[in-house]
């Protein structure tokens, strides 16, 4: 008898017990599955927030006035503005990495309609905040250069304003809507962007050119920007660099002495993305290790099981021993019925977690993202499972005595 | 027909610890098996008869003495060796006849041919020769559990003889059988050796061991008496019974 029939002997000997087969497997099924759909899941997630990064802009930074907390916290809105217009000229003639540079001021206010009425956050920015946001008008326009230096009284729409203004699918361009009582000129609306990190809607806002904010919305600080300055850095290998040059000049402006601390923060968008793709990443970890013990766990089910069987089929093994089994087909057999088991388990496992990866990311809205090596992987230790729980019951097997195995009651 | 031995064992001994205390089991026993013989080994429990029936069968190994097998001299074999010795020389039948449960008739007797080697299609013809041979034909899918006793053993019979060996061994063949299946069964065991079978069985009955054509009996690990003797007719009683 070679290996080859060592396997149809085995799956015969689990079949004539399907359902005590079936529950062992069970451990490993488990096992197998939740490691599956748990690194299916956690990569998911991870490509998710990749695209929401993405679709922020990568080479984006922010200049907010104040410093950081410790916990990185925005301490820049509401503290005592030290950004100027100056400043921003300086950044964006000065710094070599940088593309773009707009200032960003906001607030929330009350849109009026024809029909109804909105409150959404308004923002006054210039031109150049299109740029950098990589935002693009579905219909219309945003700011020509004229309205950036003007204080023209036009709006360009988020696609959810523009919904509640106006109702979907209608074209507010050329309409006019009420803000702070004054009429403003529908100019824009922009491509849908969706959901913020922090969970806010992106499209749910109005932008008005900065001179207007500031004239007609929201009184500014003569010189300040009592807001942020949105930068790009020219790529997205260049954001430190950026990063740098912001931070010299600023200091160098702000006539900050080397021990001071700044009077500013700028925030790289790369580097928190990344902060957050590592926390994703120590999770999707953690849940996997998890899973790899309730493997282990699968695979102490398939050797207390193969240890009851072997202890049940003792005057078999001894029959068999007669009638010319050799140790090592005994331990053959009892070895390929456990990696049958642990093997069958994992090719069910994965076809599981896949579906469960499947379901799940629907039901999130995450990208489904199987991968094969993932798949292989689980499947190969299934199979280390298999034969590492297996062996001390088949050596058990192999080691009988033909004689007292054949008188075992 | 060849007068060498077919078994030959020279003054075993089978000694077991017990405590510091070395108690035999077999006493420097000898015996010589021909071709052709009918042998019936009886004994009170406690005389070695199974002990001694354990090393001919290789199933285990004397603390002394020497065991040749068809001319091989098995008492220093490994275990591996030993398994061989046993798939290609002997049969074995039981009391309890040992059949793989949940599994058919067909395959219980294929056992031998599978750790033989032999490839799939040649197995099952050779099984079913078996069966025929043994008066089962219609039943080669029949599980144990949907067969007699009697039917039972002749499936194990049919096992011990499909690998074609020397001898064949059986421990109480009929002690799971009542009377008229015991006597079809020792009917069979005729048969086979009509046809030139070795066979050494075991047995605590003497209605059953008048069927052989030697006699043996064992007490305190010796053999005490050896004689031939003309065997009764199975067939005959057998025949006796149905007319009864």
């Amino acid at each position: 008898m070679n290996l080859a029939q060592t396997l149809p002997l085995a799956l015969r000997a689990l079949a004539r017990n399907l359902t005590r087969s079936l529950l062992t497997a069970l451990g490993v099924v488990i096992g197998v599955a939740s490691v599956i759909s748990m690194v299916a899941v956690g990569a998911g997630a991870k490509a998710k927030v990749e695209a929401i990064f993405a679709s922020m802009g990568t080479n984006m930074l922010i200049v907010i006035s104040g410093s950081t907390t410790s916990g990185g916290q925005a301490g820049g809105f509401g503290s005592l503005p030290t950004l100027t217009f100056a400043d921003l000229r300086a950044l964006q003639t000065q710094a070599s990495a940088v593309k773009f540079a707009a200032p960003v001021v906001a607030t929330k206010a009350t849109l009026v309609s024809d029909d109804t009425n909105w409150t959404t956050s308004v923002v006054g920015t210039t031109s150049d905040y299109f740029e950098i946001r990589g935002w693009k008008p579905t219909r219309g326009g945003t700011f020509g250069r004229d309205d950036a230096d003007t204080d023209a009284k036009v709006v360009v729409l988020g696609q959810t304003a523009s919904e509640k203004l106006f109702g979907p699918g209608v074209d507010p361009v050329g309409r006019s809507v009420r803000l702070r009582a004054m009429p403003f000129q529908v100019i824009g609306v922009l491509e849908r962007k969706g959901q913020s990190p922090m969970g806010t809607d992106y499209d749910d806002t109005a932008l008005v050119p900065l001179k207007t904010f500031q004239s007609k919305i929201q009184g500014g600080l003569e010189n300040y920007i009592a807001g942020a300055i949105l930068v790009s850095a020219v790529s997205a290998n260049d954001t430190t660099r950026a990063q740098q040059q912001i931070s010299g000049i600023l200091r160098d402006r702000h006539h900050i002495v080397s021990a001071d601390a700044d009077d500013f923060s700028v925030r790289n968008l790369a580097e928190i993305a990344s902060a957050q793709q590592q926390g994703t990443q120590v999770l999707t970890g953690l849940l996997a290790a998890i899973a790899v013990v309730s493997l282990l766990v699968g695979g102490i089910g398939i050797m207390n099981i193969m240890l009851v069987s072997v202890t049940e089929r003792t005057r078999e093994i001894g029959l068999r021993m007669a009638v010319g089994a050799k140790p090592w087909h005994v331990l053959a057999q009892f070895l390929v019925e456990a990696l049958s088991l642990s093997m069958l388990g994992g090719a069910l496992g994965v076809v599981i977690g896949m579906l469960i990866a499947a379901l799940v990311a629907r039901r999130f809205n995450f990208p489904f993202a199987p991968r094969a090596d993932m798949a292989l992987l689980a499947f190969g230790f299934s199979a280390f499972v298999g034969i590492a729980f297996g062996i001390y019951p088949a050596r058990k097997a192999a080691r009988l005595d033909p004689i007292e195995a054949l008188r075992y009651e | 027909m060849t007068d060498r031995p077919l078994m030959l064992a020279r003054s075993l001994t089978k000694a077991y610890q017990v405590g510091d205390e070395a108690l035999p089991v077999l006493d420097r026993v000898s015996l010589e098996v021909k071709p052709g013989e009918f042998v019936a080994i009886m004994g009170a429990s406690g005389s070695g008869k199974s002990t001694l029936m354990n090393i001919l069968g290789c199933l285990d190994r004397p603390t002394s003495g020497s065991y040749l097998l068809d001319g091989r001299d098995v008492s220093r074999m490994g275990r591996s060796q030993l398994a061989e010795i046993r798939n290609e020389l002997l049969g074995f039948v039981f009391q309890n006849f040992n059949l793989l449960s949940r599994t058919s008739a067909l395959e219980n007797v294929e056992l031998p041919l599978i750790y033989a080697g032999v490839e799939r299609t040649a197995r099952s013809a050779r099984a079913r020769s078996a069966l025929e041979r043994v008066g089962l034909a219609d039943r080669l899918s029949h599980r144990p559990s949907q067969l007699s006793g009697g039917q039972q053993q002749r499936v194990a019979i049919a096992r011990a003889i499909v690998n074609r060996p020397r001898v064949l061994l059986a421990d109480e063949p009929t002690g799971n059988l009542d009377s008229k299946t015991s006597t079809s069964v020792m009917a069979l065991f005729q048969e086979l050796w009509r046809d030139g079978l070795t066979i050494v069985f075991v047995t605590h009955e003497p209605d059953v061991a008048r069927y052989a054509s030697r006699l043996l009996v064992m007490r305190d690990g010796q053999i005490v008496s050896d004689t031939l003797q003309t065997p009764a007719q199975a067939g005959t009683d057998l025949a006796a019974m149905r007319v009864a």
